[in-house]
């Protein structure tokens, strides 16, 4: 498996690693069964999101994606996080094997289901908002 | 701890020895002649050939003629196995028995054999890993034409009862072949108080380059043609031989079978201490028997974490090794080895396979015992998975072999 230096960095160095106590939003997807699971936190003001972690069970790729995504949506708007595809985390991070594709496909749900919740605990149908999550673990 | 490099991964492949090397650099420019040719240049590697043949024959216990140099453990298992089947269908004998965890190289074969209106019965293994002479025994039919039964597993490491399997197959006169790839050089092989009637083997697994195998088959057999043309390997694979290759393995055999009693006193305990120290750690659980198993063989799976990561985060720390976690097995599923052991998938995930040459030292046991603790411990750390099986009291069963929810 050839991964590129910046996947190697994150997955050897990930940024915000961890949870947040009192997070607005907290998202998961993937299962063990499967091999990955990525659990996003998010700590909303106003319409920013001011802080994010994560954490990720799964191959280096995975790591590596949550990592970057984490980085990619801090200090960001809501709106912008929507925005977020797995093909620019994916670029962001100078590419990703084709078999690794699907990390990146869920680092994007994981922030799209932390956003999820977050609209959900604020009493807003996400959905119209968020769009549907395939992958998301219902609490 | 000072950071060290250790190659863990003896069951992927080896290098080329230095002895082996010399004993093959001259039939690269030297004795570069064809050995199908009439004149001396081509007659001395013909010469060379016919003496590494009596070599590798004589480590095996088989006879120079029953030795054929292949490309390797695939071709020399493909080759066995569609030649049997193609011989004895003539016959109306359309029935293969193999097992669950062979590795892929048979097992695709069996799978192609099905679609050409061949039925195989695969053989579930024991949670040990180990297949009874008697499964084998109540497996064979009428119509059996071959039992095709690996020495040594690839990832686990267990050594099965290969002459006891062998007679069984005698006695019913079914013709039994085994992949030994992981065996050579490990234990000790003799094809005719084994009973062994073909076996496959390949050389960068002890020490000869990539590319060179050998199938043993027993006097007796007529396998059809392998590959058509001229008269190499008595007409059953044809293309001018690779000397050097050739060259190499017989070198590399006679060392490895030579060395077997030295290799397994130093490794068994220094893969035992491996063992225990890793077993240390919480959730974790052994794979394989524990006595029927190879010297330099170490698989354990570690639950809550996912095995490509664990193998790039080791690799950072110098040490090189393998795991069966679907994402290095390249599928969607983990390896089908741990799989027949009855591991779910969530156990399967975290497994670890280090494998050892000769050249470990304690000091590499020692420095392997203090650095995968410290990887759990970060990988868990940042893992959801573990996380979830602390809050809610989530652990391994009795037969670790899968997570139950404990009650408090």
């Amino acid at each position: 498996m050839n991964y590129s230096a910046k996947v190697m960095d994150h997955f050897t160095n990930p940024r915000n690693v961890g949870e947040i106590e009192d997070a607005d939003g907290i998202g998961e997807v993937g299962n063990a069964k499967c091999g990955d699971i990525m659990k996003m936190y998010l700590k909303i003001e106003g319409n920013v999101i001011t802080d994010c972690k994560f954490k990720t069970f799964g191959c280096g790729a995975a790591v590596a994606t949550s990592s970057m995504a984490t980085e990619m949506i801090k200090g960001r708007t809501i709106d912008e996080a929507l925005q977020l595809t797995n093909r620019a985390v994916m670029e962001a991070l100078d590419g990703l094997p084709p078999v690794k594709i699907h990390c990146s496909v869920l680092a994007e749900q994981a922030v799209k289901a932390a956003l999820w919740d977050y609209y959900t605990k604020q009493g807003v149908d996400p959905e119209p908002i968020v769009g549907k999550v395939p992958d998301m673990e219902e609490e | 701890m000072e950071k060290r490099y250790i190659y863990a991964d003896h069951a992927a492949t080896t290098a080329v020895s230095d002895a082996v090397l010399q004993e093959m650099l001259p039939y690269f420019q030297q004795h570069f002649g064809n050995p199908s040719s009439i004149y001396e240049k081509g007659r001395e590697n013909e010469r060379a050939i016919i003496d590494a043949r009596a070599r590798v024959a004589k480590c095996l216990g088989a006879d120079p003629k029953e030795i054929f140099f292949t490309a390797g453990g695939s071709e020399s298992d493909n080759w066995a196995i569609k030649g049997v089947a193609d011989k004895l269908a003539a016959k109306g004998k359309k029935h293969i028995i193999t097992s669950v965890f062979e590795h892929h190289a048979v097992l695709h074969t069996c799978e192609f054999l099905e679609k050409h209106g061949f039925e195989v019965t695969y053989l579930p293994v024991s949670p040990q890993g180990l297949i009874d002479p008697k499964q084998v025994e109540d497996a064979i039919r009428e119509d059996t034409a071959l039992v095709t039964i690996m020495y040594a597993n690839n990832e686990i490491g267990t050594i099965q009862p290969i002459a006891e399997i062998g007679a069984v197959c005698k006695k019913h006169g079914v013709i039994f072949h085994t992949d030994a790839v992981q065996a050579v050089g490990n234990v000790e092989i003799d094809v005719k108080a084994q009973n062994i009637d073909m076996l496959s083997l390949s050389g960068h697994k002890f020490h000869a380059p990539k590319g060179i195998g050998a199938l043993y088959i027993r006097k007796g057999i007529t396998l059809p043609n392998l590959i058509h043309g001229g008269g190499q390997e008595s007409g059953k694979r044809a293309g001018t031989e690779n000397v050097p290759g050739i060259i190499g393995l017989a070198k590399a055999i006679e060392d490895a079978t030579a060395n077997i009693p030295a290799k397994i006193a130093h490794l068994t305990p220094l893969r035992d201490k491996l063992i225990e120290g890793i077993l240390k750690i919480d959730q974790t659980r052994l794979n394989g028997d524990r006595e029927h198993r190879l010297c330099g063989n170490v698989n354990i799976s570690i639950v809550g974490i996912e095995g490509e990561s664990l193998l790039l985060m080791l690799d950072y720390f110098g040490i090189q090794a393998s795991s069966g976690s679907a994402c290095t097995s390249g599928s969607l599923d983990p390896s089908h080895v741990l799989l027949s052991l009855g591991l779910v998938h969530e156990v399967a995930h975290g497994s670890l396979r280090l494998s050892f040459g000769e050249e470990l030292t304690e000091e590499d046991v020692d420095y392997i015992l203090e650095t995968i603790p410290q990887v759990v411990e970060r990988l868990r750390a940042m893992s959801p998975m573990w996380e979830r099986m602390q809050k809610e009291n989530i652990r391994l069963n009795a037969d670790k072999t899968r997570l139950v929810k404990e009650e408090a």
